[in-house]
């Protein structure tokens, strides 16, 4: 009999403390470096801890227009993620047969090229001398100088493209549980495909498809490379501010600021969806 | 009415995977391109070079090499630390709970850049650690971490505790139990958990970024070439890891699905 065995309760915890500590010290008590950082003022590298809460206020003011920016984009990048999964995850689910663990693989293989060169893949895509703008200067959708590199449609798309394994992985595992015997019960008793679908798939999908959201809403909210790459600088998001106050203006305490306002008002949003999404499933 | 339908949702499939792949099929196909300038943006003539030289970019190989070395490094910590967090989750009861697995939840869903923002500010408040390979070490580990919890604690749900009792009744000591017996069965979740651990390292850039200091992984590289035109060598790098993970994966398929076949036979 081991030590273990003789005091079971502390066995959990003999097994927890290593990563637990890991967790805390590397993840925890950063996040209270961050606020106290955000709480300083003076100038790089004589910061001095003052409670200026004035850094949250300047945050707030002086790039209302990139978080604005960043949260509509956001939420028009994950909008289009959902409405793209949802019928590609319902395919694999239901259609794909025997074939669905390779056609998952082919779903998220992409994923694992660095997501960098991914995102340069579409500047060339996307670039002004590429096929894409060749033909839709020739069609007329775009004019003889138009272009798409440098515009909010590039970093939407980007953005969207960039984390739709994280709305198609959710939505497809909540369509794969679904006990088929419902939708045939539903077809049994003369349901139309559609009426079995709307009142029984999907209703039982939906807590897939609040995962799917949350987790591309929040990378997409603090995304900065799309902008970087594929925007100009009318399309500035606040990662971009972020990053460049931290690592290139050395402005710490009011990028630390700008890093909570983001935490905040992305917890305030989750809230309210969870809020709408949780009554109307009682309701 | 049914049949038409289904067809409609066929050709969507194709058509959403196929785009979904377009990325890769440029990165692939630009691999072998020979560009005219220093932007690779537009098909010039067909080459191999790329492939036979592709560490003919300066920098580019020890960028690579350090990527591998911290994605090594961190995924075997982060794997033996998540392994455990899954073990006690999985098959102790114990108050607290809840406020853990939530910790672990955490890192996975908060935004990177302020994950990347934080560690930077616990680093330049201390003097023990100077910004570059350690500390890239310990921000992988960090984040690492509650993916292997997640992939092992979903695989340990169908572990059968009697196999360690029947162990034990014949006589094997806690350690024997363990080595013999637990390990092995836990083996394919702990590998999964590793390899995900390996694949999220190699990939990451922005918490990576925020705390290299003169550190140069394969991904912050890029970034530094991406302003000045990308060499097609970093998108011979690119297919192959594209190449290399699609094959573990279809591995990994064909095994489940033959042991699932041999078990139901």
């Amino acid at each position: 009999m081991t030590f273990f065995h003789r005091h079971r309760w502390l066995a959990p915890w003999g097994l927890l403390t290593p990563g637990m500590t890991w967790l805390v010290i590397f993840f925890v008590v950063p996040l209270g470096f961050l606020a106290y950082q955000s709480l300083q003022s003076g100038i790089f590298p004589s910061y001095e801890f003052t409670w200026e809460f004035s850094n949250y206020r300047e945050a707030l003011s002086d790039n209302r227009e990139q978080l604005v920016r960043s949260f509509w984009y956001a939420g028009i990048a994950t909008v289009l993620a959902l409405a793209f999964s949802y019928p590609l995850a319902y395919w694999i689910a239901f259609r794909a047969g025997k074939w669905k663990n390779v056609f998952l693989v082919l779903v998220v293989a992409p994923f694992f090229v660095t997501y960098l060169i991914r995102t340069i893949a579409w500047q060339t895509i996307l670039s002004d001398d590429g096929t894409v703008v060749g033909v839709l200067r020739t069609v007329g959708l775009l004019a003889d100088d138009g272009r798409l590199l440098a515009t909010s449609t590039a970093v939407v798309a980007g953005i969207t493209y960039n984390y739709l394994p994280f709305a198609i992985l959710p939505i497809y595992v909540s369509l794969e549980q679904i006990d088929r015997r419902l939708v045939e019960a539903a077809e049994d008793l003369y349901a139309s495909p559609r009426r079995a679908f709307l009142r029984v798939t999907l209703p039982l999908s939906l807590p897939g498809v609040f995962a799917a959201t949350v987790l591309t809403f929040i990378p997409s909210a603090g995304d900065f490379i799309n902008a970087e790459l594929l925007g100009g600088p009318n399309q500035a998001m606040i990662g971009n501010v972020i990053q460049s106050k931290f690592l290139a203006l050395i402005d710490y305490p009011s990028a630390a600021a700008l890093s909570f306002v983001l935490m905040a008002i992305i917890v305030v949003m989750i809230a309210i969806y969870a809020r709408i999404v949780g009554s109307e499933r009682l309701g | 009415m049914k049949r038409v339908r289904g067809r409609v949702l066929d050709v969507y499939a194709i058509l959403a995977i196929g785009y979904m792949l377009l990325p890769i099929a440029v990165v692939f196909l630009f691999s072998f391109n020979d560009p005219a300038g220093r932007f690779n943006y537009v098909w010039q003539s067909f080459t191999f070079d790329n492939w036979v030289n592709w560490d003919a970019v300066p920098g580019l190989r020890d960028a690579l090499e350090t990527s591998l070395v911290i994605a090594v490094l961190a995924s075997l910590t982060a794997t033996a630390l998540g392994t455990l967090i899954a073990l006690a989750l999985v098959r102790h009861q114990f108050r607290g709970r809840a406020p853990i697995n939530f910790l672990i939840f955490l890192p996975m869903a908060a935004p990177e850049i302020v994950l990347g923002a934080s560690l930077l500010t616990l680093f330049l408040n201390q003097t023990l650690l100077d910004l570059g390979f350690w500390t890239i070490f310990i921000a992988h580990v960090m984040f690492c971490i509650s993916f292997v919890v997640v992939t092992v604690r979903a695989r340990l749900v169908d572990f059968d505790r009697h196999l360690e009792e029947a162990a034990a009744d014949l006589g094997a000591t806690g350690l024997e139990t363990f080595r013999l017996v637990t390990l092995p069965l836990l083996w394919p979740a702990i590998l999964a958990g590793g390899l995900l651990a390996f694949a999220i390292s190699v990939d990451d850039f922005v918490i990576t970024y925020f705390n290299s200091g003169s550190e140069i992984t394969f991904p912050v590289f890029v970034w530094g070439q991406a302003a000045r035109g990308v060499p097609p060598q970093v998108n011979v790098i690119g297919s192959a890891i594209f190449l290399i993970a699609v094959g573990i994966m279809l591995v990994s398929v064909i095994v489940q699905t033959r042991r699932r076949k041999e078990s139901s036979a």
